[in-house]
């Protein structure tokens, strides 16, 4: 009864509110790391630093005006806010923070669930995210929103292509497509990912920076051109909730990418044995450390580059990113078949 | 018992919703009933054991050929009243008689099947290797090898005659 029932029910609480919680600081984050660049301070008010600024911002949002456009579709206006949440925050059931631990006597998973398809599972609930996005524009019943999320879902779907062909070629490296079998694999291999699949890696960390909407690739929010996103007429939680399913995403990116290329839970140099007192640091803290790293970067890339023009866009994603992931993927199969 | 619960539900939700995708007036709605629909489906076949295919199902269908299907149907204007035509039922005898081949095929699939003993198609036991996606790919390329080149050279021309149909010169 407690292995099958309540320790799940723990542990899907538990990383549900520790995502909701890192969602809402990754908004102060960047208003924090952006200010940085730009020399000012930032959020300073509320709390030491303006640490508590989150809470301000949530019970702001919570407490505005609602407005549902009188010629909206309603029911997929109110849904599409949702539908964009809600596998933001499913893909976490597979994210493995770490591996087994003894906690209390009692062999513990840091993962809520390991099955067998488990980067297939990341990839396909993330591939119905895109319907919010569609749908917010279709139902505002207002050009503008209509024409961001085309595009927006445009964006999506072509590099999600170029990005699913990069995962093909880490299954192959690890022969498996469960989340913990590839940082097992990584950790036989003795080498992280990131370093016999640096192509991959590099195609992996443009597709997610496109496919999370974020600069320079930011295209769907243009408001010069745009006023504002697929998101125009959306207010208070509704529009909350689009922008925590954005920073939402961006955490998933960042896992998925820690534990296909950057061996997930593992220290650095898991074969070296003089740096065994990395140990120390517990193995889930490692994997947060990573994931934090790109999320830094993802801020940091923001703040650094303007914003891509759409053809130009679109011309990178199909004639440049797609090729250069079939060719390592066929590359990744001879050197594989070779080996072997 | 839990098991034929859930797969009743299950069912139940696949034929509500496509009873809804071909009776809802507003296109767009009908699309959004149909992912419903194939989302549900993958849920039965989770419940049958074979998560690969249900990961395969809403990645394929509801995650990729039905954003297609939602981009026309958005771009399209179907707000307008659709043209008069002198026999509006022109093509309701074409229907009836697909509906009723269709019909006619399942009921001879159900007397075929009812008539016969099952034969167990394939038991994952005897297979040399363990794990559902695995396994899903050790029979397609080796007992199902010939229908699945056959699929996916359909798959092929499908994308050739998508191109030559889209681009008139090449």
């Amino acid at each position: 009864m407690i292995d099958t029932v309540v320790i799940p029910l723990l542990k899907i609480v538990i990383v549900l509110n520790a995502t909701l919680v890192g969602v809402t600081y990754m908004v102060l984050l960047e208003r924090k790391v952006i200010a940085w660049a730009q020399s000012r301070l930032g959020p300073m008010r509320v709390g030491p630093y303006g640490i508590l600024q989150p809470i301000a911002d949530a019970v702001k949002l919570m407490i505005k005006e609602d407005i549902t456009p009188v010629r909206a579709d309603k029911w997929v206006f109110t849904a599409a806010p949702i539908i964009s949440m809600v596998p933001a925050l499913i893909v976490y059931a597979v994210i493995p923070f770490g591996p087994e631990v003894n906690l209390f006597g009692r062999q513990v998973s840091l993962y809520v669930t390991d099955i067998n398809v488990g980067l297939l599972y990341v990839v396909s609930v993330a591939s119905v995210g895109v319907y919010g996005i569609i749908l917010a524009g279709y139902a505002s019943n207002s050009k503008y929103p209509l024409l961001a999320s085309l595009r927006a879902s445009a964006q999506l779907i072509s590099y999600e292509v170029a990005v699913t062909l990069t995962l093909v070629s880490v299954i192959l490296m690890a022969g498996t497509l469960s989340m913990v079998g590839i940082v097992r694999a990584q950790e036989a291999g003795h080498v992280w990912f990131a370093f016999v699949q640096p192509i991959a890696f590099g195609i992996f960390f443009i597709g997610g920076l496109a496919e999370t909407n974020r600069a320079p690739f930011d295209l769907p929010e243009a408001e010069q051109e745009l006023t504002g996103g697929f998101h125009t007429e959306y207010s208070g939680m509704r529009f909350a909730l689009f922008f925590l399913a954005e920073y939402a995403n961006m955490i998933v990116v960042s896992s998925v990418a820690t534990t296909l290329f950057l061996g997930g839970w593992l220290r650095p140099f898991p074969n070296v044995a003089a740096l065994g007192f990395l140990d120390f640091v517990p193995a889930w803290m490692w994997f947060l450390i990573k994931s934090f790293v790109f999320l830094y970067i993802f801020i940091w890339v923001r703040a650094t580059l303007p914003r891509y023009r759409y053809d130009q866009l679109m011309r990178l994603g199909w004639k440049f990113l797609i090729p250069l992931a079939i060719a390592n993927l066929v590359l990744t199969g001879i050197v594989k078949v070779m080996l072997l | 018992m839990a098991e034929a619960i859930a797969f009743y539900v299950i069912a139940a939700f696949i034929l509500g919703f496509a009873v809804l995708v071909v009776s809802t007036k507003d296109t767009v709605h009908s699309v959004l009933f149909l992912v419903l629909d194939f989302l549900f489906v993958a849920a039965l076949y989770v419940l049958l054991q074979a998560p690969f295919l249900a990961a395969i199902q809403v990645l394929v269908y509801a995650g990729g050929i039905v954003v297609l299907y939602l981009f026309v149907v958005m771009l399209v204007n179907l707000k307008r009243p659709p043209e008069a035509h002198q026999d509006p039922h022109r093509r309701t005898k074409l229907g009836l008689g697909l509906a009723a081949a269709v019909l006619l095929e399942l009921g001879a699939i159900l007397v075929y099947t009812s008539t016969r003993p099952g034969t167990p198609v394939a038991a994952g036991g005897t297979l040399p290797v363990t794990g559902n996606t695995e396994q899903v790919g050790w029979l397609l390329y080796t007992n199902y090898l010939i229908p699945f080149e056959i699929a996916s050279m359909l798959l092929l021309v499908a994308m050739i005659g998508a191109i030559v149909l889209a681009k008139r010169e090449l």
